[in-house]
Protein backbone atom coordinates (compact mmCIF):
# COMPACT_ATOMS: atom_id res chain seq x y z
CA UNK A 1 0.00 0.00 0.00
CA UNK A 2 1.07 3.50 -0.68
CA UNK A 3 2.77 5.05 2.36
CA UNK A 4 0.70 8.18 1.92
CA UNK A 5 -2.54 6.21 2.10
CA UNK A 6 -1.35 4.45 5.23
CA UNK A 7 -0.46 7.77 6.80
CA UNK A 8 -3.86 9.21 5.93
CA UNK A 9 -5.56 6.20 7.46
CA UNK A 10 -3.45 6.52 10.61
CA UNK A 11 -4.33 10.20 10.90
CA UNK A 12 -8.01 9.34 10.72
CA UNK A 13 -7.65 6.51 13.20
CA UNK A 14 -5.64 8.48 15.73
CA UNK A 15 -7.80 11.57 15.42
CA UNK A 16 -10.90 9.44 15.98
CA UNK A 17 -10.94 9.47 19.80
CA UNK A 18 -10.19 13.19 19.90
CA UNK A 19 -12.93 13.92 17.38
CA UNK A 20 -15.44 11.85 19.34
CA UNK A 21 -14.48 13.62 22.54
CA UNK A 22 -14.51 17.03 20.88
CA UNK A 23 -17.99 16.45 19.52
CA UNK A 24 -19.40 15.58 22.95
CA UNK A 25 -17.52 18.41 24.66
CA UNK A 26 -19.05 20.77 22.09
CA UNK A 27 -22.48 19.34 22.93
CA UNK A 28 -21.88 19.96 26.63
CA UNK A 29 -20.80 23.53 26.08
CA UNK A 30 -23.56 24.22 23.60
CA UNK A 31 -26.27 22.99 25.97
CA UNK A 32 -25.96 24.69 29.36
CA UNK A 33 -28.13 22.09 31.11
CA UNK A 34 -27.10 18.96 29.31
CA UNK A 35 -28.80 15.66 29.81
CA UNK A 36 -26.55 12.93 31.07
CA UNK A 37 -24.49 12.17 27.97
CA UNK A 38 -21.74 9.70 27.14
CA UNK A 39 -19.26 11.71 29.19
CA UNK A 40 -21.26 10.88 32.31
CA UNK A 41 -22.07 12.83 35.42
CA UNK A 42 -18.52 14.11 35.81
CA UNK A 43 -17.39 15.03 32.29
CA UNK A 44 -14.23 16.72 33.53
CA UNK A 45 -12.97 13.54 35.14
CA UNK A 46 -14.05 11.58 32.08
CA UNK A 47 -12.20 13.85 29.65
CA UNK A 48 -8.95 13.76 31.61
CA UNK A 49 -9.06 10.00 32.02
CA UNK A 50 -10.02 9.45 28.38
CA UNK A 51 -7.09 11.51 27.10
CA UNK A 52 -4.64 9.76 29.43
CA UNK A 53 -5.79 6.28 28.48
CA UNK A 54 -5.62 7.03 24.76
CA UNK A 55 -2.16 8.54 25.25
CA UNK A 56 -1.01 5.29 26.83
CA UNK A 57 -2.68 3.13 24.18
CA UNK A 58 -1.14 5.07 21.32
CA UNK A 59 2.26 5.02 23.00
CA UNK A 60 1.99 1.24 23.26
CA UNK A 61 1.00 1.16 19.58
CA UNK A 62 4.20 3.01 18.68
CA UNK A 63 6.21 0.38 20.56
CA UNK A 64 4.29 -2.35 18.79
CA UNK A 65 5.18 -0.83 15.41
CA UNK A 66 8.89 -1.27 16.11
CA UNK A 67 8.27 -4.86 17.06
CA UNK A 68 6.24 -5.51 13.92
CA UNK A 69 8.77 -3.83 11.65
CA UNK A 70 11.47 -6.08 12.98
CA UNK A 71 9.49 -9.30 13.19
CA UNK A 72 7.82 -8.90 9.80
CA UNK A 73 11.06 -7.56 8.29
CA UNK A 74 9.14 -4.55 6.97
CA UNK A 75 11.30 -1.55 7.87
CA UNK A 76 8.81 0.67 6.05
CA UNK A 77 6.59 0.44 9.15
CA UNK A 78 9.17 2.50 11.03
CA UNK A 79 8.34 5.39 8.73
CA UNK A 80 4.91 5.83 10.29
CA UNK A 81 6.17 5.40 13.85
CA UNK A 82 7.00 9.09 14.28
CA UNK A 83 3.41 10.03 13.47
CA UNK A 84 2.08 7.59 16.05
CA UNK A 85 4.58 8.72 18.67
CA UNK A 86 3.68 12.37 18.15
CA UNK A 87 0.00 11.55 18.49
CA UNK A 88 0.73 9.81 21.78
CA UNK A 89 2.57 12.91 22.93
CA UNK A 90 -0.37 15.09 21.88
CA UNK A 91 -2.87 13.00 23.84
CA UNK A 92 -0.65 12.85 26.92
CA UNK A 93 -0.10 16.62 26.72
CA UNK A 94 -3.85 17.21 26.43
CA UNK A 95 -4.28 14.91 29.43
CA UNK A 96 -1.84 17.07 31.41
CA UNK A 97 -3.53 20.30 30.35
CA UNK A 98 -6.88 18.75 31.25
CA UNK A 99 -5.64 17.92 34.73
CA UNK A 100 -4.22 21.40 35.32
CA UNK A 101 -7.00 23.40 33.75
CA UNK A 102 -10.16 21.31 34.15
CA UNK A 103 -9.58 19.10 37.19
CA UNK A 104 -7.34 21.22 39.37
CA UNK A 105 -8.77 24.43 37.86
CA UNK A 106 -5.28 25.93 37.87
CA UNK A 107 -5.08 26.07 41.66
CA UNK A 108 -1.31 26.15 41.50
CA UNK A 109 -0.72 25.75 45.23
CA UNK A 110 -2.64 22.47 45.23
CA UNK A 111 -1.05 21.35 41.96
CA UNK A 112 2.47 21.87 43.28
CA UNK A 113 1.52 20.03 46.49
CA UNK A 114 0.11 17.24 44.28
CA UNK A 115 3.39 16.92 42.37
CA UNK A 116 5.40 16.56 45.55
CA UNK A 117 3.02 14.64 47.79
CA UNK A 118 1.19 12.33 45.45
CA UNK A 119 3.41 9.69 43.81
CA UNK A 120 0.96 9.00 40.99
CA UNK A 121 1.05 12.65 39.97
CA UNK A 122 4.85 12.74 40.29
CA UNK A 123 5.33 9.69 38.12
CA UNK A 124 2.70 10.87 35.63
CA UNK A 125 4.49 14.17 35.21
CA UNK A 126 7.77 12.29 34.86
CA UNK A 127 6.24 10.36 31.99
CA UNK A 128 5.27 13.52 30.16
CA UNK A 129 8.64 15.17 30.81
CA UNK A 130 10.35 12.09 29.35
CA UNK A 131 8.24 12.30 26.21
CA UNK A 132 8.99 15.97 25.67
CA UNK A 133 12.59 15.63 24.32
CA UNK A 134 11.46 12.68 22.21
CA UNK A 135 8.80 14.80 20.54
CA UNK A 136 11.22 17.68 20.01
CA UNK A 137 13.91 15.47 18.47
CA UNK A 138 11.54 13.43 16.36
CA UNK A 139 12.39 15.28 13.15
CA UNK A 140 14.78 13.97 10.56
CA UNK A 141 17.03 16.98 11.16
CA UNK A 142 17.49 16.11 14.81
CA UNK A 143 17.94 12.48 13.93
CA UNK A 144 20.86 13.39 11.70
CA UNK A 145 22.28 15.83 14.20
CA UNK A 146 22.21 13.33 17.08
CA UNK A 147 23.40 10.37 15.05
CA UNK A 148 23.88 7.31 17.24
CA UNK A 149 22.75 9.24 20.30
CA UNK A 150 19.29 9.67 18.81
CA UNK A 151 18.53 6.02 19.29
CA UNK A 152 19.96 6.11 22.77
CA UNK A 153 17.85 9.13 23.67
CA UNK A 154 14.74 7.54 22.31
CA UNK A 155 15.16 4.59 24.66
CA UNK A 156 13.50 7.01 27.08
CA UNK A 157 10.19 5.92 25.61
CA UNK A 158 10.45 2.86 27.85
CA UNK A 159 10.67 5.09 30.92
CA UNK A 160 7.62 6.99 29.68
CA UNK A 161 5.47 3.94 29.07
CA UNK A 162 6.38 2.36 32.40
CA UNK A 163 5.66 5.68 34.11
CA UNK A 164 2.26 5.69 32.41
CA UNK A 165 1.35 2.22 33.64
CA UNK A 166 2.60 2.93 37.17
CA UNK A 167 0.66 6.23 37.16
CA UNK A 168 -2.52 4.33 36.28
CA UNK A 169 -1.78 1.62 38.84
CA UNK A 170 -1.25 4.12 41.65
CA UNK A 171 -4.42 6.04 40.96
CA UNK A 172 -6.50 2.88 40.87
CA UNK A 173 -8.21 2.28 44.21
CA UNK A 174 -9.57 -1.13 43.43
CA UNK A 175 -10.64 -3.09 40.36
CA UNK A 176 -7.26 -3.68 38.78
CA UNK A 177 -8.32 -5.46 35.61
CA UNK A 178 -7.58 -2.51 33.32
CA UNK A 179 -4.15 -1.88 34.80
CA UNK A 180 -3.35 -5.56 34.54
CA UNK A 181 -4.13 -5.52 30.81
CA UNK A 182 -1.91 -2.48 30.17
CA UNK A 183 0.87 -3.92 32.33
CA UNK A 184 0.73 -7.26 30.50
CA UNK A 185 0.94 -5.61 27.08
CA UNK A 186 3.83 -3.44 28.25
CA UNK A 187 5.62 -6.45 29.74
CA UNK A 188 5.16 -8.43 26.51
CA UNK A 189 6.55 -5.62 24.36
CA UNK A 190 9.52 -5.13 26.64
CA UNK A 191 10.19 -8.83 27.02
CA UNK A 192 10.13 -9.26 23.25
CA UNK A 193 12.87 -6.64 22.98
CA UNK A 194 14.90 -8.21 25.74
CA UNK A 195 14.93 -11.60 24.09
CA UNK A 196 15.12 -10.58 20.46
CA UNK A 197 18.05 -12.07 18.54
CA UNK A 198 19.91 -8.90 17.59
CA UNK A 199 20.31 -5.64 19.47
CA UNK A 200 19.10 -3.61 16.47
CA UNK A 201 15.68 -1.99 16.62
CA UNK B 1 -29.73 33.34 60.35
CA UNK B 2 -26.24 32.03 60.86
CA UNK B 3 -24.72 30.52 57.75
CA UNK B 4 -23.28 27.66 59.71
CA UNK B 5 -26.45 26.69 61.41
CA UNK B 6 -28.03 23.46 60.36
CA UNK B 7 -31.63 24.13 59.51
CA UNK B 8 -34.30 21.55 59.98
CA UNK B 9 -36.54 21.25 56.94
CA UNK B 10 -39.68 23.36 57.05
CA UNK B 11 -42.51 21.45 58.59
CA UNK B 12 -44.28 21.70 55.25
CA UNK B 13 -41.44 19.75 53.71
CA UNK B 14 -41.61 16.90 56.17
CA UNK B 15 -43.79 14.01 55.20
CA UNK B 16 -46.90 14.04 57.37
CA UNK B 17 -47.19 10.98 59.52
CA UNK B 18 -50.43 9.90 57.94
CA UNK B 19 -48.87 9.96 54.52
CA UNK B 20 -45.83 7.92 55.39
CA UNK B 21 -47.86 5.52 57.46
CA UNK B 22 -50.07 5.03 54.48
CA UNK B 23 -47.05 4.62 52.29
CA UNK B 24 -45.66 2.05 54.68
CA UNK B 25 -48.87 0.05 54.44
CA UNK B 26 -48.68 0.38 50.70
CA UNK B 27 -45.12 -0.83 50.79
CA UNK B 28 -46.14 -3.89 52.71
CA UNK B 29 -48.70 -4.66 50.10
CA UNK B 30 -46.12 -4.13 47.41
CA UNK B 31 -43.76 -6.39 49.28
CA UNK B 32 -46.44 -9.04 49.21
CA UNK B 33 -45.94 -9.13 45.51
CA UNK B 34 -48.94 -7.17 44.33
CA UNK B 35 -46.94 -4.42 42.78
CA UNK B 36 -43.64 -6.05 41.95
CA UNK B 37 -44.71 -7.31 38.57
CA UNK B 38 -46.18 -3.98 37.66
CA UNK B 39 -42.75 -2.52 38.20
CA UNK B 40 -43.91 0.09 40.61
CA UNK B 41 -41.19 2.18 42.06
CA UNK B 42 -41.86 1.77 45.74
CA UNK B 43 -40.27 -1.65 45.90
CA UNK B 44 -36.96 0.09 45.43
CA UNK B 45 -36.01 -0.61 41.85
CA UNK B 46 -36.48 -3.28 39.28
CA UNK B 47 -36.91 -6.81 40.34
CA UNK B 48 -34.57 -9.36 38.84
CA UNK B 49 -37.37 -10.77 36.73
CA UNK B 50 -37.96 -7.45 35.01
CA UNK B 51 -34.33 -7.22 34.09
CA UNK B 52 -34.10 -10.71 32.72
CA UNK B 53 -37.32 -10.57 30.80
CA UNK B 54 -36.13 -7.53 28.88
CA UNK B 55 -39.65 -6.94 27.69
CA UNK B 56 -38.90 -3.41 26.60
CA UNK B 57 -41.32 -2.14 29.20
CA UNK B 58 -40.15 1.02 30.82
CA UNK B 59 -37.96 0.21 33.79
CA UNK B 60 -39.64 0.93 37.10
CA UNK B 61 -38.90 4.60 37.31
CA UNK B 62 -37.25 5.37 40.56
CA UNK B 63 -35.86 8.56 39.13
CA UNK B 64 -37.30 12.03 39.10
CA UNK B 65 -37.38 14.34 42.06
CA UNK B 66 -41.02 15.08 42.83
CA UNK B 67 -42.33 13.29 45.90
CA UNK B 68 -45.85 12.16 46.72
CA UNK B 69 -46.69 15.61 48.11
CA UNK B 70 -45.67 17.35 44.93
CA UNK B 71 -42.45 18.70 46.45
CA UNK B 72 -39.74 18.93 43.79
CA UNK B 73 -36.53 18.18 45.67
CA UNK B 74 -34.31 19.33 42.81
CA UNK B 75 -35.58 22.85 43.35
CA UNK B 76 -34.46 22.88 46.97
CA UNK B 77 -31.27 24.27 48.42
CA UNK B 78 -29.12 23.31 51.37
CA UNK B 79 -28.86 25.41 54.53
CA UNK B 80 -25.82 27.03 52.91
CA UNK B 81 -27.98 27.94 49.93
CA UNK B 82 -26.32 25.37 47.66
CA UNK B 83 -28.35 23.97 44.79
CA UNK B 84 -29.37 20.33 45.04
CA UNK B 85 -27.55 18.06 42.55
CA UNK B 86 -29.89 16.86 39.77
CA UNK B 87 -31.11 13.36 40.59
CA UNK B 88 -30.05 12.10 37.15
CA UNK B 89 -26.46 12.77 38.23
CA UNK B 90 -26.73 11.45 41.77
CA UNK B 91 -28.18 8.18 40.49
CA UNK B 92 -25.68 7.74 37.64
CA UNK B 93 -22.36 8.50 39.33
CA UNK B 94 -21.81 6.13 42.23
CA UNK B 95 -19.04 4.44 44.11
CA UNK B 96 -20.59 1.07 44.93
CA UNK B 97 -17.78 -1.35 44.14
CA UNK B 98 -20.05 -4.33 44.73
CA UNK B 99 -21.39 -3.52 41.27
CA UNK B 100 -18.11 -2.53 39.61
CA UNK B 101 -15.38 0.01 40.16
CA UNK B 102 -16.29 2.54 37.50
CA UNK B 103 -18.68 5.31 38.53
CA UNK B 104 -21.23 4.29 35.92
CA UNK B 105 -21.11 0.55 36.75
CA UNK B 106 -23.58 0.61 39.66
CA UNK B 107 -26.30 2.32 37.62
CA UNK B 108 -25.78 -0.31 34.92
CA UNK B 109 -25.52 -3.39 37.11
CA UNK B 110 -27.45 -2.78 40.32
CA UNK B 111 -30.92 -3.33 38.84
CA UNK B 112 -30.55 -7.09 39.34
CA UNK B 113 -30.33 -6.72 43.10
CA UNK B 114 -33.30 -8.17 44.96
CA UNK B 115 -34.21 -5.73 47.70
CA UNK B 116 -37.47 -7.28 48.83
CA UNK B 117 -37.69 -9.22 51.05
CA UNK B 118 -34.93 -7.59 53.09
CA UNK B 119 -33.89 -8.50 56.60
CA UNK B 120 -31.44 -6.84 58.95
CA UNK B 121 -29.62 -8.76 61.64
CA UNK B 122 -29.19 -6.87 64.88
CA UNK B 123 -26.37 -8.39 66.92
CA UNK B 124 -23.92 -7.82 69.72
CA UNK B 125 -24.18 -5.75 72.88
CA UNK B 126 -27.91 -5.07 72.99
CA UNK B 127 -30.93 -6.48 74.76
CA UNK B 128 -32.93 -7.03 71.62
CA UNK B 129 -31.07 -8.93 68.97
CA UNK B 130 -32.09 -11.18 66.12
CA UNK B 131 -33.01 -10.97 62.48
CA UNK B 132 -35.76 -8.51 61.63
CA UNK B 133 -37.70 -7.62 58.58
CA UNK B 134 -36.70 -4.17 57.31
CA UNK B 135 -40.16 -2.90 58.17
CA UNK B 136 -39.77 -3.97 61.78
CA UNK B 137 -36.42 -2.22 62.03
CA UNK B 138 -37.90 1.06 60.87
CA UNK B 139 -41.30 0.77 62.56
CA UNK B 140 -42.23 3.52 64.95
CA UNK B 141 -39.56 5.97 63.83
CA UNK B 142 -40.77 8.89 61.75
CA UNK B 143 -39.26 9.30 58.33
CA UNK B 144 -37.66 12.68 57.59
CA UNK B 145 -36.33 14.52 54.58
CA UNK B 146 -32.93 16.14 54.94
CA UNK B 147 -30.67 17.90 52.48
CA UNK B 148 -27.01 17.06 53.10
CA UNK B 149 -23.74 17.66 51.33
CA UNK B 150 -22.06 14.41 50.25
CA UNK B 151 -18.28 14.74 50.16
CA UNK B 152 -16.37 11.85 48.60
CA UNK B 153 -12.79 11.17 49.67
CA UNK B 154 -11.96 11.49 45.95
CA UNK B 155 -12.59 15.24 46.29
CA UNK B 156 -15.90 15.55 44.49
CA UNK B 157 -19.17 16.41 46.17
CA UNK B 158 -22.90 16.62 45.63
CA UNK B 159 -25.90 17.97 47.52
CA UNK B 160 -28.47 15.24 48.11
CA UNK B 161 -32.00 15.40 49.53
CA UNK B 162 -32.19 12.23 51.58
CA UNK B 163 -35.18 10.53 53.10
CA UNK B 164 -34.62 8.37 56.14
CA UNK B 165 -34.93 7.83 59.85
CA UNK B 166 -32.58 9.13 62.56
CA UNK B 167 -30.04 6.36 63.15
CA UNK B 168 -29.96 6.91 66.92
CA UNK B 169 -33.70 6.44 67.30
CA UNK B 170 -33.54 3.14 65.46
CA UNK B 171 -30.55 1.93 67.46
CA UNK B 172 -32.25 2.79 70.77
CA UNK B 173 -35.14 0.50 69.92
CA UNK B 174 -32.77 -2.45 70.27
CA UNK B 175 -31.58 -1.29 73.70
CA UNK B 176 -27.79 -1.30 73.39
CA UNK B 177 -26.13 -2.09 76.73
CA UNK B 178 -23.23 -0.35 78.45
CA UNK B 179 -20.66 -2.40 76.55
CA UNK B 180 -21.90 -1.05 73.23
CA UNK B 181 -19.09 1.38 72.41
CA UNK B 182 -19.22 1.05 68.63
CA UNK B 183 -21.69 0.17 65.91
CA UNK B 184 -20.56 -2.05 63.06
CA UNK B 185 -22.50 -2.13 59.78
CA UNK B 186 -22.25 -4.79 57.11
CA UNK B 187 -23.34 -4.68 53.46
CA UNK B 188 -25.08 -7.56 51.74
CA UNK B 189 -22.78 -10.27 50.35
CA UNK B 190 -24.45 -11.80 47.32
CA UNK B 191 -21.94 -12.26 44.48
CA UNK B 192 -24.56 -13.80 42.20
CA UNK B 193 -26.28 -10.41 42.09
CA UNK B 194 -23.35 -8.15 42.96
CA UNK B 195 -21.02 -8.61 40.02
CA UNK B 196 -18.19 -6.65 41.62
CA UNK B 197 -18.03 -9.09 44.50
CA UNK B 198 -17.45 -11.88 42.02
CA UNK B 199 -14.65 -10.07 40.17
CA UNK B 200 -11.17 -11.58 40.34
CA UNK B 201 -9.51 -8.20 40.34
CA UNK B 202 -10.92 -6.59 43.43
CA UNK B 203 -8.99 -6.39 46.62
CA UNK B 204 -11.73 -5.40 49.07
CA UNK B 205 -12.50 -8.33 51.32
CA UNK B 206 -16.28 -8.49 50.97
CA UNK B 207 -18.70 -8.05 52.62
CA UNK B 208 -18.05 -4.35 53.02
CA UNK B 209 -17.91 -3.24 56.64
CA UNK B 210 -18.15 0.20 58.21
CA UNK B 211 -18.35 1.46 61.74
CA UNK B 212 -19.14 4.40 63.96
CA UNK B 213 -18.45 5.20 67.56
CA UNK B 214 -21.71 4.90 69.48
CA UNK B 215 -21.86 8.65 70.20
CA UNK B 216 -21.32 9.38 66.50
CA UNK B 217 -24.12 6.98 65.66
CA UNK B 218 -26.41 8.68 68.19
CA UNK B 219 -25.71 12.15 66.77
CA UNK B 220 -28.80 13.81 65.34
CA UNK B 221 -27.25 14.19 61.90
CA UNK B 222 -26.71 10.46 61.39
CA UNK B 223 -29.43 9.05 59.23
CA UNK B 224 -30.46 5.60 58.09
CA UNK B 225 -31.37 6.41 54.52
CA UNK B 226 -34.31 4.76 52.82
CA UNK B 227 -34.82 7.23 50.01
CA UNK B 228 -33.62 10.27 48.12
CA UNK B 229 -35.34 13.00 46.10
CA UNK B 230 -38.56 12.00 47.79
CA UNK B 231 -38.41 8.50 46.33
CA UNK B 232 -37.20 5.15 47.60
CA UNK B 233 -33.47 4.61 47.17
CA UNK B 234 -32.43 3.36 43.74
CA UNK B 235 -30.38 0.18 44.01
CA UNK B 236 -27.18 1.88 42.89
CA UNK B 237 -27.53 4.32 45.79
CA UNK B 238 -27.72 1.58 48.40
CA UNK B 239 -31.30 0.31 48.48
CA UNK B 240 -33.11 -0.46 50.59
CA UNK B 241 -31.19 0.76 53.62
CA UNK B 242 -27.99 2.78 53.86
CA UNK B 243 -26.11 4.98 56.25
CA UNK B 244 -25.85 8.75 55.72
CA UNK B 245 -23.21 10.47 57.85
CA UNK B 246 -22.72 13.81 56.13
CA UNK B 247 -19.71 15.03 58.12
CA UNK B 248 -17.63 12.05 57.01
CA UNK B 249 -16.23 11.02 53.64
CA UNK B 250 -18.72 9.14 51.52
CA UNK B 251 -17.20 5.69 52.01
CA UNK B 252 -18.41 5.76 55.63
CA UNK B 253 -22.01 5.90 54.42
CA UNK B 254 -22.29 2.17 53.84
CA UNK B 255 -24.96 0.91 51.43
CA UNK B 256 -27.45 -1.99 51.35
CA UNK B 257 -27.06 -2.81 55.04
CA UNK B 258 -27.93 -6.32 56.24
CA UNK B 259 -26.33 -6.32 59.67
CA UNK B 260 -25.97 -3.86 62.52
CA UNK B 261 -23.81 -5.01 65.40
CA UNK B 262 -23.08 -3.27 68.70
CA UNK B 263 -19.46 -3.93 69.64
CA UNK B 264 -17.18 -3.18 72.53
CA UNK B 265 -14.06 -2.75 70.42
CA UNK B 266 -13.57 -0.58 67.36
CA UNK B 267 -14.51 -2.48 64.20
CA UNK B 268 -12.13 -2.29 61.25
CA UNK B 269 -13.77 -0.73 58.23
CA UNK B 270 -13.12 -2.22 54.79
CA UNK B 271 -11.07 0.62 53.28
CA UNK B 272 -8.98 0.81 56.42
CA UNK B 273 -8.27 -2.92 56.16
CA UNK B 274 -7.27 -2.49 52.52
CA UNK B 275 -5.06 0.59 52.94
CA UNK B 276 -4.66 1.82 56.50
CA UNK B 277 -2.27 4.60 55.49
CA UNK B 278 -4.96 6.17 53.31
CA UNK B 279 -8.27 5.47 55.00
CA UNK B 280 -8.85 5.85 58.71
CA UNK B 281 -11.70 4.80 60.93
CA UNK B 282 -13.00 8.30 61.57
CA UNK B 283 -12.75 9.70 58.02
CA UNK B 284 -14.13 13.07 59.06
CA UNK B 285 -14.11 15.57 56.21
CA UNK B 286 -11.06 17.68 56.98
CA UNK B 287 -9.43 20.12 54.56
CA UNK B 288 -6.39 20.31 56.84
CA UNK B 289 -5.55 16.62 56.62
CA UNK B 290 -4.36 15.67 53.17
CA UNK B 291 -4.97 12.23 51.71
CA UNK B 292 -2.07 10.52 49.92
CA UNK B 293 -4.02 10.58 46.66
CA UNK B 294 -6.11 13.71 46.89
CA UNK B 295 -5.59 17.08 48.44
CA UNK B 296 -8.61 17.55 50.65
CA UNK B 297 -8.35 21.33 50.71
CA UNK B 298 -10.93 21.73 47.99
CA UNK B 299 -13.54 19.71 46.15
CA UNK B 300 -15.36 19.72 42.83
CA UNK B 301 -19.08 20.18 43.20
CA UNK B 302 -20.91 18.04 40.67
CA UNK B 303 -22.35 18.32 38.12
CA UNK B 304 -19.28 19.77 36.56
CA UNK B 305 -19.68 22.37 33.88
CA UNK B 306 -16.83 22.84 31.47
CA UNK B 307 -17.24 26.58 31.36
CA UNK B 308 -17.74 27.42 34.99
CA UNK B 309 -15.45 26.81 37.89
CA UNK B 310 -16.83 24.21 40.25
CA UNK B 311 -13.96 23.80 42.67
CA UNK B 312 -14.83 25.08 46.10
CA UNK B 313 -13.04 25.09 49.43
CA UNK B 314 -13.80 22.09 51.60
CA UNK B 315 -15.29 22.90 54.99
CA UNK B 316 -14.19 21.19 58.23
CA UNK B 317 -16.65 18.37 59.02
CA UNK B 318 -18.16 19.14 55.62
CA UNK B 319 -19.81 22.22 57.11
CA UNK B 320 -21.41 20.39 60.04
CA UNK B 321 -18.84 21.35 62.68
CA UNK B 322 -21.42 23.02 64.87
CA UNK B 323 -23.29 19.74 65.24
CA UNK B 324 -20.40 17.28 65.47
CA UNK B 325 -17.09 18.98 66.37
CA UNK B 326 -17.73 18.39 70.08
CA UNK B 327 -17.62 14.63 69.47
CA UNK B 328 -13.92 14.96 68.79
CA UNK B 329 -12.89 17.46 71.46
CA UNK B 330 -9.30 16.90 72.49
CA UNK B 331 -8.55 14.42 69.70
CA UNK B 332 -5.66 14.92 67.30
CA UNK B 333 -7.60 14.72 64.05
CA UNK B 334 -4.45 14.41 61.95
CA UNK B 335 -3.69 11.22 63.87
CA UNK B 336 -7.26 9.95 64.02
CA UNK B 337 -8.03 10.74 60.37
Amino acid sequence: MNLLVVKALLWALLLGPAAWLGFHVYELIYDPTPALGPLGADPVEYIVRFLGEWGLRILLLSLLLSTLARRLKKPVIIRVRRLVGLFAFAYVSAHLVGYVWLLAEARWGEIIADVFDRPYITVGLLGWVTLLPLAVTSTRGWQRKLGRNWKRLHQLVYVAVIAGVVHLFWLTKDGFEEVVVYALITALLLAERRFKGTRRT
Amino acid sequence: MSRNQFIEPNSSEITPEAVYADRRRWLQKAGAGLAVGAGLALTGGCSAEDAEAGTGLAAPENTGSVDENGVDWEQKTSELDEAVTPSSYATAYNNFYEFGTSKSDPAENAHVLTTSPWTVEIAGEANKTGTFDLDEVLRGVAEEDRIYRLRCVEAWSMVIPWRGVPLGEVLKKFEPNSKAKFVKFTTLYRPEEMSGQASLFNSIDYPYVEGLRIDEAMNDLALLGTGMYGKPLPNQNGAPLRLVVPWKYGFKSIKSIVKIEFTESQPRNSWNVLQASEYGFYANVNPAVSHPRWSQASERRLPGNLLSRKRIDTLPFNGYGEQVASLYAGMDLSKYF
